[in-house]
Order: structure tokens, then C-alpha cells, then sequence
């Protein structure tokens, strides 16, 4: 994904324009010169390099003397096929997974030496406690020190291979003088180290009464514990990322084609914009594209989240990577390789899974400083305890010292934050929900007023007829027909939600003679002799009709919201057509649901203040802001955030841009392919309104979910280095061992993962099972 | 006080000035201005432990290309972000991953892993 993502951006920065190409049917290295120069005699081409080992091609052009379908028909004129090149995203997963994989078992093969070198470590290290060792080995006898010194060289080994990266994670941090888990979990288990060599060679260094005993026990374990605690992170750390896992998992790989009449099957990424290709029943639609021919119902739950699937008929959208349920159709592809939405998404899931959260600046802050304070600390317990200690004193310095670095955990600091965000945001993607940026993420969690644009957000953005009322001596369906023969010649809105409505109630629409409209008024014509007049009421008054009944009408419909149509037939009044923007179904229910998030939920439009009142009592939204014109409507959210309110604004995102970008977030109601809508903050693929619940809750347990993270690594740190430097030893005489700090450290961060991994079970508002 | 006390004492307070100049004391670094490379600013960044080079200065309305590569395994270091340009990479080891972008403003801008244990600086000039 990055690689084609860094390829758009070279195209824009410099002047001429690069295209990469995939080459296929180079059997030879002679195939080279052959592409390159049928490709240098083009006209435009600046540069064309076409690499056999690789089968590639990279070209530059000028985008105003050649287009790229022209290049690709060049290098099919010698014989050779130019293909998307291959998109390696779900190659660069499984490698990653692979190389995840082997750490895993590397790390398990680590933790087991010094497992097992623990045990006799840990059972060695109270010979006077258990039974018959003490015979064996009685203290301060020869036995015993051959036995410690038997113990040393195991240890020696699990330090220097099971705690290796350590070491070099240590090293590689100090060349850049600063310092990480690493130093502090290197720093803590050589001291012990260090400390059990000089307690078993040279016991007499200590002073009497001080009992010389190693900590042999506390190296292996420590390093024991710690690396099983990465192997297990490692492990949840990539079932964060599964969200974007299973979405590069589902492209299709094959598709079937017709080319020249011949239908055959290629790899997908083969698949050139214009191909007319075909699905069966049951198979994955390969690339996006328009259908043109036949019909189907298609599964889209895997990009849109919409459980219920898709009719679909000529001239409608698909999207690559959904599923044909049973009708076979065929499809001309508009979007291939990189520009799909799939590959769209994953690229705009992946980027925003990397981005940052505001809060995440409080842990920076601190990670900055957070490694050598603690080994400071570390040594202030070593003195203090040295000083004013009990004996032996010497012995407990070391532990104090040994815990304190042991127990501190930057790690899981620095994964509370990233962690969740990766399986908030990915949880978002699964459900239709593209998440921008942890930003984005953050803000969404404190909005408490909404705006809601009318037209295609709340409703369906396209004027269908409702009623229709027919005056005494004329007939419904004839006066539809005769309605629907006049606006078939227009173009206007309205005239089209007619033409749809006799379509759809089954008539066959005759043709009209002597069509004119007036702009904004109304249209006129002759059909079977007779002369029809539809407009508005002053259109037909103009024209000599009484429209007093045809008045008494039209009142019923205005206050509903619904825009009446007037007929009037050789003169005389025959009905009145109400033609309204229908409210989408679940519009009424997202909106309760947000209210009952406690959200103050408005509605935005250009419609006048009738119209608007009743589509808000419909749907329940309590504030309307009506007759706002399109240039207006960023003023209107930044008139509400003057008042103190955080705002969402949710519109369609080309419109609605402006009120998008100077909302504190901006949702865009998406419509199939066009995922990468700009000015959005959070696109909703899915048209409907509970997208935003899905949104507004995924944001929300999202962010708890990071709160819970920072408070549990913060207070885990602040609870746990004063305890392990022995500041409860004076009140209640309790000092941590380094064995159970050690514990406490592992567990820490593979908590924090966990916990982040919890999201992926949970199930957001507004979305249907 | 023993002289063992005061040994001990000492050296601790030793240690712990020691820690503060090396960790917090590092002085500018100044970093170095990057060559043109066919009206790109190129640099290569390697990541071990840290980015080398850490600072990095760059002049302003003219594209960067940032080229990372990791010669580690440790997952601190797996992603590097730059914030303010709305850009973060996944570095697998081994592999050159680079970045582009144009800065349209002067200033210091960090780059950093995801934790933020590992950071660098791009310092944009006129």
C-alpha cells in the first residue's frame, strides 16, 4: 500500500507524470529493447525503463501528450499485456507475519532455557529450608559453593543468549544516548548478576553477619518472566491489527473478462479500466465498476458493514471484493489496483491506524524522561538503604536497587495509547466506519451537538412522487401517463420523480408533441390531441385555468412537506401531483439513538421552514436551522461552536465541504466507491444515518478503552517504583522481591494489550446483527 | 557515617550526575542541511535503537524524501510517524520505506516511533 501511495505523490510533485506498470509475456531479455523503444517512438514519452527481472516498467510521461491507456496500448501493439502492478500489500502481511512469527518462536525457545534453569535456581537458592539439602550442602561448606558455581555458569548462559536482546536493545539505544526498557531490564539482571558472582567466589568480602548468598534465582527468572511477557505481546499485538488483515484478505484474485468477445480468466490485477467482465453467482466481484448488464443481489457487508444485501441493475455501482449473491451480470471495471475502494480503505485505515491521539502527548512527555529517572531512583533507594537500613544492609541495597529497575515498565506507557487506537480504528473499518486520524478518533468522543444536513443524510437526496390527487372526471393513471409523457422531456428533479412514478406504477409512457418548458413555471405539450399544462399554480392561473380546487389540494400537501405539482388537461383543473424528498428509514431511529447518546441533534437544509418543520417532526429532530443556503451552513456550525458546543456535522461531502471542515469533525455520508472523500474526518460508507451512532459509539469505547490503558500503566508505574524501592518497608515491613517484580512488569504491558484486544469483541450501537 | 557510607554516597551522586549529563545533557545536535538529488531533498535514515541522522534540516517548498530503514527486530522501532505532516510508515526490517512530502512551513517538526521512545527532529529552514 505504501508503495503505491508514494507513487501518487511522486506523480503530483514533479512536473512530467510516472507510471509503474506490471509487463507480462517477456520471455526474453531482447523483449526489453523491443517495449522501450516502441514506447520511445511515442509522442510525450519522456523516459521508459522496462526491467525483465522484475517485469516492470516504469515510464515517464507528459500527461498532456499521451495518456496512460495510450502507453498501455502501445506495449500491447508488440505483443505484450501492461498490467496494475502487483499489489504487494497482502504479500508484505503474510512476510510479516511470517517474521512475527519466527520472533514468537524465537523468544519461546528463550524463555524455556531460563525456565528451566530457574527451577534449580529457585529450589537451590533455600537449601536450609528443604529437607536433606542441608546435609548435602551445609552452610558455608565447599559443597555449597561448587553448587553455586554450578548455578552460575547455567545463568551465564541464560543471561547472555535468553536476555541477549537486552543487551543490544540497550547498546543500540545508548549510541543514540537514551534509553529504553531494555537498559533498565539489562542494568537491573547484571547487577544481581554481578553481585551473585562476588557473593560466590568472594563470600568474605561481605561484612560479618552480612550471610553471602546469590541471587542466581533472580537473573534467570527475571529474564524468564520479562521474555515470556514480549513473546505473549507480540502475540496480542498482532490480533490488534487483524481489522485490516481480513479486509486484504478478502480481494478477489481472479477475474473473468471479456476481451474481443472471448471470456477468459486473469489474475486481477490484469484487469484494466473498460473491461467488461463477468459475475456469477457466488463469485467476488474483482474491481470496482458499473454494471451493464443483467441483475443481482450482492453482498457488500464487508465493506459497508450493511448486513442486508444489495440489489443491483444496470448503472448501478459495485465495489470489488463483495460478494455476487445469485444473478450473473456483467460489469465495465472503473476502478483497478490501487484506486479501488478496497484499496482505498485499507490505505486510509492503515494511515489513520498509525496516526496519533492528542492524549498520547502527555506519555511522550513523560517516555522522554521516564528511563533514567527511574535508574536515578534506583540508586537514591541504593543509598538510602545503604545508609539507614537494616542489616544486612549491603544486601538489601541491592534488592531495592534490582526491584526498582526491574518493576518500572515504559512499554506499557507507550502501548496503551496505540494499541487500542489500532482496534477502535479497525473496528470502525469492519462496520463501514473510516476513521481519519486518532485525532479525529479523540474529538468524536466529546461532541455533544450534531447537524444533520437534510437532503441525502436524513433523507434519501432524491424527490420521489408520494400523491397523487385526481379532481372529479379525469383518472388517475391517465393523468399519471399524460404527466409523465410531458416530463420525460425535462430534466428537472421533480420532473423526473413523475416519470419514475409511472415507471414504477407500471404504465407505458406515450410520446408528447410540442413540449416547452418554462424555467422554474412549468411545461406544456399535446398528447392525443389534447393540451396539457403542469406547473405551479400561477403557471396554470397564467393560463387561463381555475385553480381553486386544485388549491384545496396542494394546502393538504405544503405542510407536509411535500411540494405540489399542478395539471391542468384542455384547460381544465385534473389534479395535483405531491412530489417530497423521502426520509430514509432508519434515519428516525439513528436519531433517537442520538439523542439518547445525550447528543443535541440538529437539522441543517435549504429548504424553506414548511417543509423543513415536517420532515423534523418526522424523524424527531428538535432543531431546525431551515433556508440556510449552501454558503451558510459552515457559518451555522460555527455559530453553534461560539456558543461552547463541540460539533459533528454530517452532509455528503462534496456540498456540505465547508460546514464538514469547520465542524470539529466532519462525517461524510459516503455512496459506494468514493471512500477517500476529503474534507471528512470519519466516512461513512454505508448511506445510513446509524453510521453516525456506530461512529460516535466506536469513538467512545475507543477512547475509554485508551483511558483505562493510561490510567492502569500510569498508576501501575507510580504505584509500583516507590513500592520496590522499599517505601512501605518503614510502615508495614514489606519489601518486594525482584522475582515478583519481575512478574509485575511482564504482565503489565501484555495487560495493557489485552485490554486494547477486548475492543474486538464488543459490538457498537446502531449496528445490525 | 562509615566510610563505607560515604563511599557509597558518594559514587551514587556520581552515578546519578553522570546519568543526567549523558541522557539529558546532549547539547544541539546541529545536524546537516541534505543535498538536492533531482530537486528532491533526499536523506537516508537509519533506524537502530534511534534514527541516524536525528536532526535533519530541510528548506522550505522544496519535496523531502525520507527513506528509512530498520536494522532491528525490536517492535518498538516497527513504525515511524511525523504528525505534522500526517504521514506514518510501517518499516519492516530490512526494507527501504520512504516518505515524501513538501513542507510549507519553518519550524521544528518531530518524528518519532509509535511510543515515542525513539525521536527525530526535521527542522525546516527558508
Amino acid at each position: 500500500m505504501l508503495n503505491a501511495h508514494q507513487q501518487q505523490e511522486t506523480t503530483s510533485l514533479s512536473s512530467h507524470a510516472d507510471l509503474h506498470l506490471g509487463i507480462k509475456g517477456m520471455g526474453c531479455a531482447s523483449c526489453v529493447a523491443t517495449i522501450e523503444n516502441a514506447l520511445k517512438e511515442e509522442n510525450g514519452i519522456i523516459k521508459a525503463e522496462v526491467n525483465f527481472a522484475a517485469s516492470t516498467a516504469e515510464i515517464s510521461y507528459d500527461p498532456n501528450k499521451i495518456t496512460p491507456s495510450s502507453i498501455r496500448q502501445t506495449i500491447a501493439g508488440v505483443g505484450y499485456s501492461a498490467v496494475e502492478p502487483r499489489d504487494n500489500s497482502s504479500d508484505a502481511i503474510e512476510k510479516e507475519e511470517a517474521e512475527k512469527e519466527a520472533e514468537y518462536r524465537t523468544l519461546m525457545k528463550k524463555f524455556w532455557l531460563a525456565g528451566l534453569v530457574s527451577i534449580p535456581n529457585v529450589l537451590l537458592m533455600y537449601p536450609d529450608i528443604i529437607p536433606g539439602l542441608v546435609e548435602l550442602m551445609p552452610p558455608a561448606s565447599a559443597e555449597r559453593i561448587v553448587v553455586w558455581g554450578l548455578q552460575g555458569i547455567l545463568t551465564t548462559v541464560v543471561l547472555f543468549w535468553s536476555g541477549s536482546q537486552f543487551f543490544t536493545g540497550m547498546w543500540s539505544a545508548l549510541k543514540h544516548r537514551s534509553a529504553n526498557m531494555h537498559t533498565l531490564i539489562s542494568v537491573g539482571v547484571t547487577a544481581a548478576y554481578l553481585y551473585s558472582i562476588v557473593a560466590t567466589l568472594l563470600p568474605d568480602t561481605f561484612p560479618a553477619g552480612a550471610a553471602a548468598e546469590p541471587f542466581w534465582d533472580v537473573t534467570t527468572v527475571v529474564i524468564a518472566l520479562v521474555v515470556l511477557g514480549l513473546a505473549m505481546e507480540s502475540k496480542a499485538k498482532g490480533k490488534t491489527s487483524e481489522a485490516i488483515k481480513k479486509l486484504i484478505g478478502i480481494q478477489a484474485k481472479t477475474a473473468r473478462v471479456i476481451r474481443g468477445g472471448v471470456q477468459k480468466e486473469i489474475p486481477v490485477e490484469e484487469v484494466l479500466v473498460d473491461d467488461i467482465v463477468l459475475v456469477r453467482p457466488g463469485e467476488k466481484i474483482p474491481v470496482d465498476g458499473i454494471v451493464t448488464e443483467g441483475t443481482s443481489s450482492i453482498d457488500e457487508s464487508m465493506i459497508t458493514g450493511e448486513p442486508i444485501p444489495a440489489e443491483k441493475t444496470e448503472g448501478d455501482e459495485v465495489i470489488g471484493a463483495t460478494i455476487n449473491k445469485n444473478g450473473t451480470f456483467y460489469f465495465r471495471a472503473t476502478k483497478v489496483g490501487k484506486d479501488t475502494a478496497l484499496a482505498n480503505i485499507i490505505r486510509l485505515v492503515q494511515q489513520a491506524q498509525g496516526s496519533k491521539a492528542p492524549i498520547q502527548r502527555i506519555v511522550d512527555q513523560v517516555s522522554a524522561y521516564f528511563v533514567p529517572t527511574v535508574m536515578i531512583l534506583a540508586i537514591l533507594s541504593f543509598i538510602a538503604w545503604y545508609n539507614f537500613g537494616p542489616e544486612p544492609r549491603f544486601i538489601f541495597s541491592i534488592i531495592a536497587l534490582v526491584t526498582t529497575l526491574i518493576i518500572a515498565c515504559p512499554c506499557a506507557l507507550g502501548l496503551a495509547t496505540p494499541t487500542s487506537l489500532t482496534v477502535g480504528i479497525g473496528k470502525g473499518a469492519e462496520n463501514g466506519i473510516l476513521i481519519r486520524s486518532g485525532d479525529a478518533l479523540q474529538t468524536a468522543e466529546k461532541i455533544n451537538a450534531i447537524v444533520l444536513d437534510k437532503t441525502g443524510t436524513i433523507t434519501q437526496g432524491k424527490p420521489v412522487l408520494t400523491d397523487l390527487t385526481v379532481m372529479p372526471d379525469f383518472q388517475d393513471g391517465d393523468v399519471l401517463k399524460s404527466a409523465a409523457a410531458l416530463e420525460r422531456m425535462s430534466e428537472h428533479p421533480l420532473a423526473e420523480a413523475i416519470v419514475e412514478g409511472a415507471e414504477n406504477a407500471g404504465l407505458s409512457i406515450p410520446e408528447a408533441k410540442n413540449v416547452s418548458a418554462v424555467t422554474g413555471h412549468g411545461i406544456t405539450g399535446t398528447l392525443d390531441e389534447r393540451h396539457i399544462l403542469i406547473g405551479t399554480s400561477k403557471y396554470l392561473r397564467e393560463n387561463d385555468v381555475v385553480t381553486d380546487g386544485l388549491e384545496d389540494i396542494a394546502d393538504i400537501y405544503t405542510p407536509q412537506g411535500k411540494t405540489p405539482i399542478m395539471i391542468a388537461i384542455d384547460g381544465k383543473p385534473a389534479g395535483v401531483f405531491a412530489v417530497a424528498d423521502t426520509v430514509k428509514e432508519d434515519s428516525k431511529e439513528a436519531i433517537e439513538l442520538l439523542h439518547r447518546m445525550g447528543l443535541e441533534v440538529y437539522m441543517i437544509t435549504g429548504d424553506n421552514t414548511i417543509t423543513a418543520k415536517a420532515i423534523a417532526k418526522e424523524v424527531g429532530v428538535d432543531h431546525v436551522l431551515a433556508e440556510v443556503l449552501p454558503e451558510q451552513k459552515a457559518h451555522e456550525v460555527q455559530k453553534l461552536q461560539s456558543q461552547g458546543k463541540v460539533v459533528a456535522m454530517v452532509g455528503d461531502g462534496i456540498n456540505d465541504a465547508p460546514a464538514l471542515a469547520a465542524a470539529d469533525i466532519g462525517l461524510a455520508i459516503g455512496s459506494g466507491t468514493d471512500v477517500a472523500i476529503e474534507a471528512a474526518d470519519i466516512t461513512l460508507i454505508k448511506g445510513s444515518l446509524k453510521g453516525v451512532v456506530t461512529a460516535m459509539d466506536i469513538s467512545r469505547a475507543t477512547m475509554r478503552n485508551v483511558k483505562q490503558n493510561l490510567v492502569g500503566a500510569f498508576g501501575y508505574n507510580v504505584l509500583g517504583i516507590p513500592v520496590a524501592m522499599g517505601l512501605l518497608y518503614p510502615f508495614f515491613g514489606v519489601l518486594l522481591s525482584p522475582i515478583i517484580a519481575g512478574a509485575a512488569m511482564a504482565f503489565s504491558s501484555v495487560t495493557v494489550v489485552s485490554n486494547a484486544n477486548r475492543l474486538r469483541f464488543y459490538k457498537p450501537k446502531g449496528v445490525q446483527s | 557515617m562509615s566510610i563505607d557510607q560515604v563511599i557509597v554516597t558518594l559514587a551514587g551522586f556520581f552515578l546519578i550526575c553522570m546519568i543526567i549529563k549523558f541522557f539529558w545533557m546532549k547539547g544541539k545536535n546541529k545536524g546537516s542541511a541534505i543535498a538536492l538529488k533531482n530537486g528532491v531533498q533526499e536523506q537516508l535514515i537509519i533506524v537502530k535503537g534511534g534514527y541516524t541522522p536525528d536532526t535533519i534540516i530541510v528548506k522550505r517548498d522544496l519535496p523531502v524524501r525520507l527513506t528509512f530503514k530498520r536494522e532491528e527486530n525490536s517492535s518498538c522501532s516497527e513504525m515511524v510517524l511525523l504528525p505534522d505532516f500526517d504521514k506514518s510508515l510501517k518499516l519492516p526490517e530490512g526494507e527501504d520505506v520512504s516518505v515524501e512530502f513538501v513542507p510549507k512551513q519553518v519550524g521544528e517538526f518531530e518524528f518519532a516511533c509509535q511510543m515515542g521512545m525513539l525521536r527525530g527532529k526535521l527542522i525546516v529552514a527558508l
